[in-house]
């Protein structure tokens, strides 16, 4: 059975400069596809990353991850969409990189599909209105 | 000129007695397809418009009360935001891009701009309390100088929306041909062609149904904010001398109207502020504008589509910032709401500022307010100018100022 899902890492300040996530591909046989990165004024790395593979071995790398000290989370949904700040302009609609905003060509309107927003934050501010907030 | 079909005061008639006929201009597009001209124009009294995008020059005239004693007031804030108020003693004019005195505005670019102007509007119309603070030099008449207070839209003697230029009859569609990312009042622009972003609601937008102005006016009653408003003069940076295309809708951005309305009688569904990175705050208004259906050649401009209606392409990193003339291309506004357009032979996607299912719920609420006879239309005093006018928009002519301009 392969798996694909996507995980949001968060790397303690002595582990940011190790190359951990490496060992998921050389030990585990995973693959993943990294969608956000960054590292926080506080030190903490954090990562939000698709990971495909064999689901015994995506186990195994999850627990490979948290034996060393990384907390392993499955996505937050970070950005909420709010649907009665939105005047529907679209201006977000060229800006999301995954097409998580979709707009219905004959009404013109707007939608926001949280499973495929993968939290860039990219729309929040270009957003007119500011109908997209970030939680966390 | 074709033969006159009705007259204003018998369509205001027949909306009375609740017989008008009144379609939107995208349902009169259908009805033209199956029908043709000649049977609908017998058929249709009014065809409403609609549009709703950020309108920079908009702003709102308040008179708040006199104090006791009486203050004259020199220097206003609305929540920190600086209102005009060099007028008589307690009226202010609060514009829609005015910005707090502390904003970082630019200073770490891209700005936010999260509350301007536009947004104490919105404020205002939602019933909120709003801080007034203001200053004075005080005289024996107004010996008042300082003043704090809260204050409420529905305690203020008038509150009117008085916008200088809005409803722009066309728009440019804005590129950024550069190697950096450019932030404008027609959104975020990404480098190489990254995008194009629009800014009308081309074949529902009120001036783009009437091309020559035949209809609309000095005193023409519109759909302005979710009350009802007037058309009281051609907006500033008139233009209806612009190239135009074989069907007579200019190519380029031209006819504006300056509008006024009651702002105790509108709804911030269509008064919204609204924040642009990295340019400014602004102010999202949405207006309707009836055309009375006189005869089928006015029939035949409402009717007019999105395939038919043409839009500069502009470069944002260079043309425009400039003053340059150029023009990248022409594109037409069915193409910008398919979601891409070729520029340089390079495929771009397209997103608008101004909200087409907005423009829709206007168009089809001022519809109804004529169909109830809640909505008479009114008689233009004085067309707007049209083309045969010569009037043009001109640029800056900057003259040096020698001897210390004595």
């Amino acid at each position: 059975m392969t798996t694909s899902k996507r995980v949001a890492l968060t790397f303690p300040h002595d582990q940011v400069d190790k190359p951990i996530v490496y060992h998921l591909i050389k030990d585990y046989n995973l693959s993943f596809n990294i969608l956000k990165a960054n590292i926080t004024p506080e030190e903490e790395g954090k990562m939000l990353i698709e990971i495909s593979g064999n689901e015994d071995d995506y186990r195994k790398g999850m627990d490979f991850l948290k034996k060393q000290g990384i907390m392993v989370d499955p996505e937050k949904k970070e950005v909420k969409w709010s649907k009665d700040k939105c005047t529907q302009c679209s201006a977000c609609i060229s800006i999301c990189p995954v097409e998580a905003i979709a707009i219905d060509r004959n009404t013109m309107e707007i939608s926001f599909d949280e499973e495929k927003c993968i939290a860039c934050e990219l729309c929040v501010k270009p957003c007119p209105p500011r109908a997209f907030e970030v939680r966390l | 000129m074709s033969k006159q079909i009705r007259t204003i005061e018998e369509i205001n008639e027949k909306i009375k007695n609740g017989q008008a006929v009144v379609v939107t201009a995208d349902e009169l597009i259908d009805l033209v397809e199956k029908e043709g001209i000649e049977k609908v124009a017998k058929k249709v009294d009014v065809v409403t418009t609609g549009t709703f995008g950020p309108m920079c020059s908009s702003g709102a005239i308040l008179n708040v009360g006199h104090t006791r004693p009486r203050i004259k007031i020199q220097k206003a804030w609305l929540n920190g935001i600086n209102a005009y108020a060099g007028l008589a003693a307690v009226d202010v004019y609060l514009g829609a891009t005015e910005m707090p005195d502390d904003d970082p505005e630019n200073k770490v670019f891209p700005g936010e701009f999260k509350y301007g102007g536009g947004h104490v509007i919105q404020d205002l119309v939602d019933g909120k309390d709003i801080k007034l603070e203001a200053v004075s030099y005080g005289t024996d008449c107004y010996p008042r100088k300082k003043l704090s207070t809260l204050i409420n839209l529905k305690d203020m003697n008038e509150a009117f929306l008085f916008n200088p230029r809005n409803a722009y009859q066309n728009y440019n569609v804005a590129v950024n041909t550069s190697d950096k990312t450019i932030y404008t009042y027609l959104g975020v622009l990404r480098p190489h062609l990254g995008n194009a972003n629009y800014c009308s609601a081309g074949q529902l937008s009120p001036l783009l149904k009437d091309p020559f102005y035949k209809t609309i006016g000095i005193g023409t009653r519109i759909f302005l904010g979710g009350g009802i408003g007037y058309v009281v003069w051609n907006g500033t940076q008139y233009n209806p001398g612009v190239p135009r295309s074989e069907n007579g809708v200019p190519k380029r951005p031209a006819g504006t109207i300056s509008v006024v309305g009651d702002l105790k009688q509108m709804n911030s569904k269509y008064l919204k502020g609204v924040s642009f990175l990295g340019y400014g705050a602004s102010l999202n208004v949405g207006i309707g504008v009836p055309i009375p259906i006189l005869d089928e050649d006015i029939l035949k401009w409402a009717a007019i589509k999105d395939a038919e209606i043409l839009a500069p392409i502009v470069d944002y990193s260079d043309t425009y910032p400039n003053l340059k003339s150029d023009v990248i291309g022409e594109v037409s506004y069915a193409e910008l709401k398919s979601g891409k357009i070729k520029v340089q032979n390079k495929e771009v996607p397209t997103a608008g500022l101004s909200s087409y299912p907005k423009a829709v719920e206007i168009a089809n609420e001022l519809k109804d307010w004529i169909k109830k006879g809640e909505f008479t239309l009114g008689k233009p005093i004085e067309n707007l100018p049209g083309p045969e006018s010569g009037i043009k928009f001109k640029p800056l002519n900057e003259r040096p100022i020698k001897n210390g301009g004595k």
